[in-house]
């Protein structure tokens, strides 16, 4: 950290107000070495977890998927049934935990929103001209309230990748605060498209610009580009929260979301999550797997640790 | 008309560039010549000014060092005569002035030789370059009296290293004279310091020193006095060279293992990433 | 929530420990002549894993000779190329053979698993790889036409790692047609006994690797030995200079790899979370026992603080214990002696007035342990900053600018290694030129590789292990 980022915390609300600041703080957080990064996240990923270990990870990771579809062939239907299945994902065991929250278009939210009712699963919609992001900025605005008027209460943004890229920053910071206020009391998710951004410097960044704009969580990516999360992405994004936290007192949650398919790959999360930023974090609240897949396969290995057979897809819905 | 008186020449000692008396204020006659008895004090002064020549001249660029030698190869070619009438024969003068020429040229040649990238199982850069190890003592041969003295300091000195040479104590004119060669060559002072007088005394000296990084001890013909000298090089780990079983062949190509032998290894790593 | 890892031990069953071991001379397990044995114990549960043959003066001097015989009628005539498939074999066969290795290692030496099975095994393979490759290519790998081999090796071996010092020696000395003979360290004698079966099952020669297993006494038989022609050593500066000692007047070609104490250089615009993991993995990798081990931390005075607060932190999530359990990131010491020794100097920086530090950690009651430890306020002037600690103990020192980070760097009698975090790519180039040390890790540290020359400047030694420049050391040049 120069000494330039630390004098310019002293008063980060004020960042927002100038490019100059915002692009001399950005580019004043400490580099990431990629090699190094990668290391570490590799590193994490060879914890060995078993037994009660797995167990206790394995409901954790359930209680914190997001329950995503985000197909053009989405229809009040299929995400009733999805709904459904984030509210009782293991029918056959009431033991089984609840997932985290439910994730759709917001043309879809009515439907799911009749499901969870008083659930307490989340209901959380893609809007800002998701995935690309490239509309007027009235109609990201119009269509985050749209979202939240029907029920939404987790509202996912995608930010402005190209204005970020060419160092707009202040088009970026701006468009986030915008939707943060439009979101009203839901939260908001702000996906920074780590597959874009292409350098975990940037990541930093974009981390530290969404968070400084009121960002309650910063999530890795859309799922429609074809670098979704990864762990040492996800690695420097916790970094970047745990930081932040220490410089503003604000905790803001974490999001890796696309590719994670298995609960190995959940797993490793978890401990990275543990061990890069403790605790505070092992909640639903502050820590979200944005995925569809993954699920089955969480209960597919809960069920292998309660009977001790390994189970099969065939004993899991497929919605 | 009566014949001229000739000026007779003192045969001093070169430390730092200089040309001082031994400072125990002792001379020795030898080859018909008055020449300065070194003391252990001046050992140790030999040492302090080859370590503060240190930096200068191992931070000069591979270039300007090759340059200083190869003029310190056109000195010598000045001097031949000088040399000659010493007593060395002309074409041992002309095979060390060519040796100067041979080792200028290693000077930006060596660490591309004897270094280079090297390719390791991971995203790193990883290169090796050879550095001088530092300040190094070395023991002239008797014989030949230049040849043998200019194949022991020039490839010590061409890649950066300073020298303390303890010159023959039979044989010494030469070791002087060549001082006075490199003294108007360019080379900074103290990058090489003559000591005169007995081997017994100053070697020693130099061997135990814990500022020297290196001792050669080529000159030195008593293996009793060798095993000493290496014996005492042991307490700072210094660099030994061990004079050759079945003596030097000084005519032959002399090869890179002088210059390497006084040479360290470093591996740079560095990751490579975006 | 808290999440607790449950233990995952690796199973131990994978090695099969015989109750004693000889010492293996011309390719045969023999007793010793005088029938003396020691014992080697696991240091995380001080149990006793076998009784090792302690070689005399006498077996090693038939090792010597068998080493001899063999270099004289089977190893040095034969073909290059012979040689080369030899040492492939070797290498192939560790691969194969890497889990009970790996678990052997970490139950003599007390090292954490995952750096057995991730670190040294996959080094140890690929040394042999390496050097397998030159043994038909050595008239091209810059040393004359035609370069010879030295004869007899006396190789002596510490035991930070057992296994990778013993690749690191033998496997460039077999590669140039040399024949060896090979002391472990006393306390980790196992895998290279291992490693002697794996030579039977490689039907390489007899006398070509001869192993005699015991403590001081039995390495300077052996490295004075007067029929040896080659000695090289890896461990303590001390040994060293009495080697050094103990070879002056011979023939024998000397290579010595010893202490260090490494700076590792931070400057304030460091990647700080890398280079945070960059000081972690720096010390407390494999306990601290590392001849190039970080062990002195250089952060620029601007930035210390919030270091020392990210390393702390760091250090809390260190997990020590069982060395088997897959797990851990810092095992045991790996002898009371050892664990002795840290304690000294560690006491001694406490006497001297640096302040102490160390994460809440519950050690098991058995076995030899270390909580990681740093000292802040440490001077140049402090013991715990000039003398080899060899365990999990940083000590933590500032700077100011770049002239005086180099200043304090290499005001150490030794120049194994060092290490420099900083963004800036001219800064990088600037201090490795001026740093006294033979590796200079930048951005990264502990990096290892056979392509790669290893070893020291200074009182760290003489001579290269690793890359073409390892070749040197086993050549007639």
């Amino acid at each position: 950290m120069t000494a330039t980022a630390t004098s310019a915390r002293s008063d980060l609300s004020e960042l927002g107000r100038s490019e100059t600041a915002l692009r001399t703080f950005l580019h004043g957080l400490p580099g990431v070495d990629q090699v190094g990064a990668e290391q570490r996240a590799a590193q994490l990923g060879t914890r060995s977890i078993k037994t009660t270990a797995k167990a206790q990870a394995i409901d954790l990771a359930i209680r914190m998927v997001d329950l995503t579809t985000l197909e053009g062939a989405d229809t009040p239907g299929k995400v009733r049934a999805l709904a459904a299945k984030a509210l009782r994902p293991d029918p056959a065991d009431p033991s089984c935990p609840h997932v985290g929250a439910v994730c759709v278009y917001p043309a879809m939210v009515p439907h799911v929103a009749e499901v969870l009712a008083g659930s307490g699963v989340h209901l959380a919609s893609v809007a800002t001209a998701f995935p690309s992001g490239q509309a007027p900025l009235e109609v990201k605005l119009a269509d985050t309230r749209a979202a939240v008027a029907a029920g939404a209460d987790e509202i996912d943004m995608v930010i402005n990748r190209g204005a970020f890229l060419a160092g707009r920053y202040s088009e970026v910071y701006d468009e986030i605060v915008a939707t943060k206020s439009a979101c009203g009391d839901a939260h908001l998710k702000v996906i920074l498209e780590t597959g874009e951004l292409a350098t975990y410097d940037n990541v930093r960044r974009a981390s530290w610009l969404a968070m400084l704009a009121g960002g309650d969580f910063i999530k890795t990516s859309t799922g429609k580009v074809p670098v979704a999360a990864t762990l040492p992405v996800t690695l420097v994004m916790l970094e970047a929260v745990r930081d932040f936290r220490a410089a503003t007192g604000r905790q803001v949650g974490v999001k890796p979301a696309g590719g994670i398919k298995t609960t190995k790959d959940a797993i490793k999360y978890l401990v990275m999550v543990n061990e890069t930023v403790g605790a505070d974090w092992l909640d639903p609240d502050w820590f979200r797997f944005g995925a569809s897949s993954l699920l089955n396969d969480l209960l597919m290995q809960r069920t292998k640790l309660t009977t001790g057979v390994y189970s099969g897809p065939d004993y899991f819905t497929l919605d | 008309m009566s014949e001229r008186v000739a000026v007779r020449k003192t045969y001093k000692l070169f430390i730092g560039g200089k040309f001082p008396r031994s400072e125990s204020g002792r001379s020795y006659l030898v080859q018909s010549a008055n020449v300065s008895l070194a003391s252990r004090k001046d050992a140790r002064d030999a040492v302090v000014a080859a370590r503060a020549a240190v930096k200068g001249w191992a931070g000069a660029t591979a270039y300007n060092r090759g340059q200083i030698l190869y003029r310190v190869a056109e000195m010598l070619e000045g001097r031949r005569e000088q040399f000659v009438g010493l007593g060395v024969p002309a074409d041992e003068v002309d095979a060390a002035v060519d040796r100067w020429v041979w080792y200028a040229g290693w000077s930006d040649k060596l660490p591309q030789v004897y270094g280079g990238a090297n390719p390791v199982a991971g995203p790193y850069f990883n290169l090796s370059a050879p550095e001088p190890t530092g300040v190094v003592a070395v023991v002239a041969p008797e014989q030949p009296a230049l040849l043998g003295l200019v194949s022991v300091i020039a490839p010590a000195i061409v890649t950066g290293n300073t020298v303390v040479v303890a010159a023959s104590p039979a044989q010494p004119l030469a070791a002087v004279t060549l001082a006075e060669v490199l003294a108007t060559s360019d080379l900074p002072g103290g990058v090489v310091n003559v000591l005169t007088g007995r081997l017994a005394e100053t070697v020693p000296t130099l061997a135990a020193h814990m500022d020297v990084n290196a001792i050669d001890l080529t000159g030195v013909a008593d293996a009793e006095l060798a095993a000493d000298l290496e014996v005492r090089a042991a307490e700072n780990l210094k660099r030994v060279l061990r004079p050759a079983p079945a003596g030097h062949d000084w005519s032959a190509d002399p090869g890179i293992t002088r210059m390497t032998a006084l040479l360290e290894t470093k591996t740079v790593w560095h990751p490579k990433g975006v | 929530m808290n999440f607790e890892y449950a233990p995952a031990p690796e199973s131990r069953s994978v090695v099969d420990l015989k109750p004693s071991y000889g010492l293996f001379v011309d390719g045969k397990f023999v007793d010793p002549t005088d029938g003396g044995s020691f014992k080697s114990v696991n240091p995380a549960s001080e149990e006793v894993l076998a009784e090792v043959a302690e070689a005399g003066s006498q077996d090693v001097d038939r090792a010597v000779h068998a080493a001899r015989k063999a270099y004289e009628k089977v190893w040095g005539p034969m073909p290059g190329r012979d040689r080369a498939k030899y040492l492939f074999r070797i290498a192939r066969i560790i691969q194969e053979r890497s889990r009970e290795l790996a678990v052997l290692e970490s139950l003599d030496n007390g090292k954490p698993i995952k750096e057995s099975r991730d670190v040294d095994l996959p080094l140890v393979a690929a040394h042999f790889f390496y050097y397998a490759g030159w043994a038909d290519k050595l008239p091209h790998a810059g040393f004359g036409p035609d370069p010879q081999p030295l004869g007899v090796a006396a190789q002596v071996i510490p035991w930070n790692f057992p296994l990778l010092m013993l690749a690191w020696k033998i496997a460039p000395a077999l590669a140039a047609g040399n024949t060896v003979v090979l002391k472990p360290a006393e306390t980790t004698p196992l895998t290279a006994l291992l490693f002697a079966e794996i030579c039977q099952q490689a039907d390489l020669p007899a006398g070509v690797v001869n192993i005699v297993t015991g403590a001081g006494d039995t390495g300077r038989a052996l490295v004075e030995h007067p029929g040896v022609d080659k000695v090289a050593f890896t461990g303590s500066t001390e040994v060293g200079r009495a080697i050094a000692r103990s070879v002056a007047g011979t023939r024998k070609k000397l290579t010595l790899e010893l202490g260090g104490k490494a700076a590792n250089i931070v400057f304030d615009d460091a990647p700080v979370d890398q280079a945070v993991e960059g000081i972690v993995n720096g010390i407390f990798f494999n306990q601290g026992h590392v001849c190039c081990a970080g062990s002195r931390l250089l952060v620029q005075e601007s930035v210390a603080e919030q270091v020392l607060e990210s390393l702390k932190r760091r250090m809390a999530r260190l997990r020590v214990g069982d060395p088997l359990d897959k797990n851990t990131d810092i095992g045991a010491i790996n002898s009371a002696a050892q664990l002795a020794r840290i304690r000294e100097l560690s006491d001694a920086g406490s006497a001297e007035g640096a302040e102490r530090w160390s994460p809440p950690c519950e050690l098991p009651e058995r076995g030899f342990w270390f909580a990681p430890t740093i000292f802040t306020g440490v001077t140049q002037a402090h013991r715990i900053a000039r003398e080899e600690i060899f365990g999990p103990v940083l000590s933590v020192l500032t700077f100011r600018t770049p002239a005086e980070a180099v200043e304090k760097a290499n005001n150490t009698p030794y120049g194994l290694s060092a290490g420099i975090w900083t963004d800036k790519g001219s800064r990088i180039l600037w201090l490795a030129d001026r740093l006294r040390a033979g590796v200079v890790w930048a951005n990264t540290f502990n990096k290892f590789d056979p392509t790669s020359p290893f070893g020291g400047y200074k009182e760290s030694g003489y001579g290269r292990e690793g890359g073409r420049h390892g070749l040197e050391g086993y050549l007639n040049v």
